[in-house]
């Protein structure tokens, strides 16, 4: 749209034609209020806040809708305007309780900040306000109705923007009030109720406190917390996520999770577990004193010294008298990639083992070496915004990445976008899609053949082969493409999806893994075979200065047949479930010395010979790399007194085992200085890092245990992660492409698997949460909801 | 049933066919029925369209806006299909002239309908009728059964190659729907809450595609307009007030009824000689002139002309024609509480200024009729209804608003002496009621 | 035969229904006058009407429940087999109506929106009804009854208790 120009205020503003009037305000800082109005969402003008005064226009108008045009003269704020709002307000608090001082959103008010602006304060009426008891509609959403100005903010994100359409507006007039999909009448308890994805949307949307947070009410008041921005420790998609943290007698809790500054990659999105399940982090089935296996069985407390003491000299006897690869190692997938670097580095360099992996939930190394030596090539998170056409094969992102499905709906609905779903399952995305393909099952493998021009393949691809044809043909002309893969495709299949989409050549690519830091683990090397960048361990390359063993390593399964036959000595498990995950027998590691990080008594814990209680992702600084390969700055919020980041324990271990730590963390030529600000000074240990460093000799002011220290090294060494530095500290998200060598061969054992997660679970921390039980037990332990809807 | 009424200085042109049953096709056929329909067909869209604008016809909805223009506003090309929305959502109060359209000549209402669609190049037409008007919905359905078995409606209409459909439709009961948008969404399915102008219908109306929305009363004159001549009927009007029309006189007069009158007519003569004066011999207090958003004329202003101009000039609306005429037994106070209790139940809810508004002015006015008024509330009354004028989403804040504050400004000593405890006329609503009814 | 296996409708409602959805660009038009018909059949639109209708209109409930809700001649709980509704507003008012509707409640033994113990009558007061010409006027179910007068209304109650009322649906 060209560019035309107006005056708002006097001001001279300039803006593309057709962008509405309180858009355009809005980027010339001048702020025009509104309860109605959310960006993204369908135009109400029901609220009359955002009304302006527009030359030679009779009424007062509505910003909202009034797209700007040529030579429009505007006043924003005049007496006039300032009474109509006003007038409005006083409407409003006829019914509106001013409960403000025991009301969640009292601080965080549109309704209190308008009415202090504009001084609505005194009353006009004699009547005593229609009082409603307040409702719960679930376990997360509670609905107090006199709150409540009808806005329909909630309505149209729940339909519009979730495409879940739970929520309605019902009666009308005074009467009218805002309705969950189960009536009262219609429940087994007489009261309403919502059936829904539990996201909470409608409660962030809401500019007033009538739809409050199961988690959050009445705990405490906005400005009794501290809000710390980090990644979601859940899925890969890496939603920003902002806690809201108050200090307790033994650490820091966490008390609220939200999307206060809407500043991350996810914008306005947040989903039920970026929202709601921080509260893991606040169990009382916490693991906080390490522990130590004794000789009748039993696990003791201990101190902490003891417990790295044990640990260090048993793994150097055991690597000393058994080699290196006699030990095993598994990384989780939710440490910082400063933390799976370090681990991986201590595994190599350290134990002296590659017999290093993680619970894979997509196969990103195929990903990097099918697109080795192209550039451009691997799409942000971010492009799912915007992307004129995507393809989504395999994967169900409204239920495994549901920022993802967020934005492709938004692009969809905003952006006229074209989506393709090729599925063997009827997700829920196939409702935005220009076009749905039921693959039959199994079918991924036959679908990339028949893309790779094997029409015999066809059959087994689709049941219906001339719907195929079709997709096939709409998708290829497609100018700019977003290819979205799901973790079906693994292997020769992926390499042949990659190949079709290299044919098109604005196509990029994604691939969608299950946990925060998936991508991460793959790509800090927490693999067997490959080094950080998709390295092969054959051939180190930058590596070569660690001088760690040449040879493959024995993967997640190996490890464990290896303890089968009895030859593993020593298991290092940082975070990670695997006994459960791959089912693997505890017998098994009767005669291996096993190390376990944990936060909680894990089957894998449970088998432990020392255990040392982890800090989680909402507990330590670092970075985190999600599914599509965006780069995002992780900050401490929580802590909890007697747990420690795994990069600190790795340090330790390594120490008490001899390992040179100037070596392992080349600490000291960092640039930035940690005071203490990325651990807890709260529960003392400054006072414990400053202790250690002075024992040891160190500048006090740089330590390795600053997982900041090592990113120089990730820096230099790991293909694909020259990142800025700068972008990183400040909180934005960058794109990092993997820069691996093509593939000598593509034998790899195909040993992903998917977490099988919903929106209401997530592995270990899903099992801790009590917000994601009651969320479950609620909707009935429903693997996916499929909410049926209008066919408009 | 209705009873048809007759006055020497009435002009029948949409009366025409009244009781003379032309519900019956046949019979409307012989009182010239489905000609003007051919001769649009012979005609085309720019003649009709221009006899239209000749005839100086405005909206009879309340509005009026003059049709012939409107019509010229749907875009000759379009992507979307063209609609011809019938609104027979009569629905404010004094108003019924629409009910005897559709009960004495429903075959008027298709043949307009028609007319409008050759006008627009629209191939289907939509006559929705409030929910209440069972009766008379059955009656449409029956004209509109009728004209297809004569093949007037369906394909190739007269032969012209046109096809014309014709589908009514019923409400369920809202006043609000009665605003053209609302009226659409209605159609639609959906809650009739109105939708954001613009685009106006006739850009994006109904599914979508350009709309003309008129009142049952404008498609059924368009017929009589086509067959005498645009310039013929502009003639009987008023300057800038063509035709004639429906006017619905009811309350405190000898001989209620709906009689067609030319525009610009003598309000005062309609009260007095056509409709016989005030009941009973009694004094007249207030005339509320054209349905009840219109603003109340005291004795002394109803020396005016019922056209557009002329009641806007007055300072009130010609509104939908229901002229509502009010003797020295009312209490003013009880008549706006009633009038604002209207509203409060009909009010959409949609926008604040007018669910909040409507609900305050109710509550206000219910607690000073039951006598615990001071005399602030007169003016928060005043505060609130001219807070909404002008602010709403739709002219139904418009719609509570300006009667209200013909009300409290005309009889604000009323209003007072009340409050006081000097109760002027003959209160009859009982607190019971009130509290019972909304 | 209806599209709708175990059609909670006669199956004369049910064909129309059947055709109704047909008539528009958009089968949800046929949602408004579809929920007005289904209550004049069942007496209310119970949960099974909204259910069924839903279905019929590939609507969710909710979406049924929203529109339902804002007509106020649609009910969700039953009236009687006579619904009378007495108009009171300004012309009704200014003529009697208000006199009539407490002769209602007084001679049926019922207020506003309540039904007789013998489920024949159920009375509302409603908004106008477009009968002002022919004040005071009310409807009985939908039939018009005007110029009414207190003894008028007995007349009337009586036929329609009798059973000899006219009922036009």
């Amino acid at each position: 749209m060209p560019d035309v120009t107006f005056t708002v205020d006097g001001k001279q503003i300039t803006a593309p034609a057709g962008t509405l009037l309180i858009e355009a305000c809005k980027s010339a800082g001048i702020e025009i209020p509104a309860f109605c109005y959310y960006p993204g969402l369908s135009l109400q003008a029901a609220c009359r806040m955002c009304v302006v005064r527009i030359e030679k226009m009779p009424k007062l108008q509505t910003a909202c809708t009034t797209p700007v045009a040529e030579g429009m003269v505007v006043s924003s704020e005049t007496p006039e305007i300032a009474q109509a709002r006003k007038a409005t307000l006083q409407l409003l608090l006829g019914n509106h309780p001013l409960d403000c001082p025991v009301c969640d959103a009292g601080g965080e008010c549109e309704l209190q900040d308008m009415t202090f602006k504009y001084g609505a304060g005194e009353s006009l009426y004699a009547e005593a306000k229609n009082h409603r008891e307040e409702q719960q509609w679930s376990p997360v959403v509670y609905f107090d109705r006199p709150r409540c100005i009808l806005c329909y903010r909630c309505v149209r994100m729940c339909g519009e923007g979730m495409d879940v359409f739970a929520l309605g507006i019902q009666n009308r007039g005074s009467s009218a009030v805002i309705a969950p999909n189960i009536p009262a009448h219609q429940s087994p308890d007489h009261l309403a109720h919502l059936d829904c994805e539990q996201c909470g949307m409608c409660i962030d949307a809401c500019p007033v406190g009538a739809l409050t947070s199961g988690a959050y009410r009445y705990k405490t008041r906005p400005w009794e917390m501290n809000h710390v921005a980090t990644i979601c420790t859940h899925c890969g998609d890496g939603c920003k996520t902002t806690l809201g943290v108050r200090s307790t007698s033994d650490g820091a809790e966490i008390v609220r999770g939200d999307n206060r500054d809407k500043s991350g990659i996810n914008g306005d999105f947040l989903c039920n577990k970026g929202r709601y399940a921080f509260d893991f982090a606040n169990s009382p089935e916490r693991i906080t004193a390490p522990l130590v296996r004794q000789p009748d069985g039993s696990l003791k407390e201990v101190s902490w010294e003891e417990a790295f003491a044990h640990a260090g000299k048993k793994l150097r006897e055991l690597r000393d008298a058994k080699g290196g690869s006699s030990i095993g190692v598994i990384g989780g997938n939710r440490l910082t990639n400063e933390e799976a670097y370090l681990l991986q580095k201590f595994a190599r360099t350290v134990l002296g083992t590659n017999n290093i992996d993680h619970h894979r939930t997509a196969d990103y190394v195929t990903f990097a070496q099918a697109l080795a030596g192209q550039q451009g090539r691997t799409a942000s998170w971010r492009d799912t915004q915007s992307y004129p056409a995507v393809l989504i094969v395999g994967g169900d992102p409204t239920n495994q990445a549901p920022g993802t499905a967020w934005n492709l709906r938004a692009d969809v609905r905003l952006n006229k976008a074209r989506l393709y779903v090729a599925n063997t399952d009827e997700i829920k995305l196939r409702r935005q899609a220009k076009a749905f393909l039921q693959l039959a099952p199994f079918g991924y493998g036959a679908l990339t053949a028949y893309l790779a021009g094997d029409a015999a393949s066809a059959s087994n691809a689709a049941t219906n082969t001339s719907a195929l044809d079709t997709f096939r043909d709409a998708v290829k002309a497609e100018e700019k493409l977003l290819i979205l893969i799901g973790s079906e495709l693994r292997g020769a299949d992926l390499k042949r999806l990659i190949e079709f989409g290299l044919t098109i050549p604005g196509a990029k690519f994604a691939l969608l893994s299950d946990y925060a830091n998936s991508r991460g683990a793959a790509d800090m090397g927490l693999l067997p075979d490959m080094l950080p960048g998709y390295v092969p361990v054959s051939n180190p390359g930058p590596f070569a200065e660690h001088n760690a063993p040449t040879k493959n390593g024995l993967n997640m399964l190996e490890i464990f047949e290896a303890a089968g036959r009895g030859e593993l000595s020593a298991l290092y498990v940082v975070n990670s479930n695997p006994i459960s995950r791959y089912n693997v027998d505890p017998a098994v590691l009767k005669d291996t010395f096993v190390v376990v990080h944990e936060m909680f008594m894990t089957e894998t814990a449970q088998l432990a010979d020392v255990i040392l209680p982890a800090a989680n992702l909402y507990e330590k600084g670092g970075s985190v790399t999600n599914s599509y390969g965006d780069l995002q700055l992780v900050q401490k919020a929580g802590d909890r007194a007697g747990v420690r980041t795994d990069f600190e324990m790795i340090v330790r271990v390594a120490d008490k085992m001899g390992a040179d730590i100037k070596a392992l963390v080349p600490f000291g030529k960092g640039l930035r200085a940690d005071m203490g600000q990325s651990r807890g000074a709260q529960s003392g240990e400054a006072d414990r890092h400053a202790v250690w460093l002075t024992a040891n000799n160190l500048e006090p002011k740089l330590s390795p245990f600053d997982s900041w220290a090592i990113l120089d090294e990730i820096q230099r060494l790991v293909p694909g992660y020259n990142l800025l530095r700068l972008q990183l500290l400040s909180g934005n998200d960058q794109h990092l492409e993997p820069a691996a060598a093509s593939a000598a061969s593509a034998n790899r054992r195909d040993l992903v698997l998917p977490s099988g997660d919903t929106l209401f679970t997530s592995g270990t921390l899903g099992r801790f949460s009590p917000a994601l039980n009651d969320v479950q037990r609620y909707q009935g332990n429903e693997p996916l909801i499929q909410i049926h809807t209008a066919a408009e | 049933m209705p009873t048809l009424v007759s006055h020497p200085d009435e002009v029948k042109v949409i009366s025409r066919r009244f009781g003379q049953g032309a519900a019956d096709i046949d019979k409307y056929i012989e009182l010239d029925g489905y000609k003007a329909v051919q001769k649009a067909i012979a005609e085309g869209p720019d003649w009709i369209i221009n006899t239209m604008k000749a005839s100086g016809l405005r909206g009879r909805g309340g509005a009026g806006f003059p049709t012939g223009m409107k019509w010229s506003f749907v875009p000759k090309q379009s992507e979307k299909p063209k609609y011809v929305l019938v609104n027979g959502d009569e629905s404010e109060p004094g108003t019924c002239k629409d009910h005897v359209i559709f009960l004495h000549d429903p075959h008027a209402v298709i043949e307009g309908t028609m007319i409008a669609g050759l006008a627009i190049g629209s191939k289907m037409g939509f006559i929705y009728l409030r929910g209440e008007y069972r009766y008379l919905l059955k009656i449409m359905e029956k004209a509109v059964a009728d004209a297809y078995a004569k093949g007037f409606l369906g394909k190739n209409i007269f032969g012209s190659g046109i096809d014309f459909d014709i589908v009514t439709q019923s409400g369920a009961g809202a006043y609000e729907v009665g605003e053209e948008s609302a009226l659409m969404e209605s159609l639609e399915g959906k809650r009739g809450v109105p939708r954001i102008k613009p685009p106006f219908p006739a850009v994006v109306g109904l599914y979508g595609g350009p709309t003309v929305i008129n009142n049952a009363e404008t498609i059924a004159s368009a017929p009589h307009i086509l067959l005498m001549g645009g310039e013929e009927y502009a003639k009987i009007g008023s300057e800038r007030n063509g035709g004639t029309r429906l006017f619905g006189i009811s309350g405190h007069v000898e001989r209620p009824g709906v009689y067609e009158l030319p525009m610009g007519y003598n309000l005062k003569k309609a009260i007095y000689d056509v409709a016989g004066g005030i009941k009973d011999g009694k004094k007249l207090k207030a005339v509320v002139p054209g349905g009840s958003s219109c603003p109340v004329l005291l004795p002394e202003e109803i020396d005016v002309g019922l056209d557009f101009d002329q009641m806007g000039k007055a300072g009130t609306m010609l509104g939908s024609g229901g002229i509502v005429v009010l003797d020295e037994t009312v209490s003013i106070v009880e008549f706006a509480l009633r009038t604002i209790a209207f509203y409060q139940h009909e009010s959409c809810g949609w926008c604040i200024p007018c669910r909040e508004g409507t609900d305050w002015i109710k509550k206000t006015l219910t607690r000073v009729y039951n006598g615990g008024g001071s005399k602030k509330d007169v003016a928060n009354v005043q505060y609130l209804a001219e807070n909404m004028m002008g602010r709403t989403f739709c002219p139904l804040g418009d719609a509570a608003a300006m009667p209200t504050l013909g009300f409290v400004k005309k009889f604000r000593k009323e209003f007072e002496d009340y409050i006081e405890g000097h109760k002027a006329g003959t209160p009859i609503i009982t607190v019971e009621q009130l509290v019972g009814a909304h | 035969m209806s599209t709708i296996t175990n059609s909670i409708f006669s199956p004369e409602t049910a064909a129309r229904f059947d055709r109704l959805v047909t008539l528009y660009p958009v089968k949800r038009s046929a949602l408004v006058p579809m929920l007005l018909y289904a209550q004049d059949e069942v007496g209310y639109v119970s949960d099974a009407v909204v259910t069924e209708i839903a279905e019929r209109l590939d609507l969710l409930e909710l979406d049924v429940r929203n529109v339902l809700s804002y007509y106020s001649m649609l009910r969700t709980k039953p009236a009687g087999k006579y619904n009378v509704q007495v108009c009171t507003n300004i012309s009704c008012m200014l003529r009697g109506g208000y006199e009539i509707l407490d002769h209602c409640k007084h001679k049926l033994g019922i207020g506003h929106k309540e039904v007789t113990a013998d489920k024949v009558f159920s009375l509302e007061e409603v908004e106008c009804i477009g009968a002002c010409c022919w004040a005071p006027a009310m409807q009985v179910n939908y039939d018009f009854h005007d110029n009414l007068t207190t003894v008028k209304v007995d007349e009337i109650l009586a036929t329609y208790r009798a059973g000899q009322g006219k009922d036009v649906k």
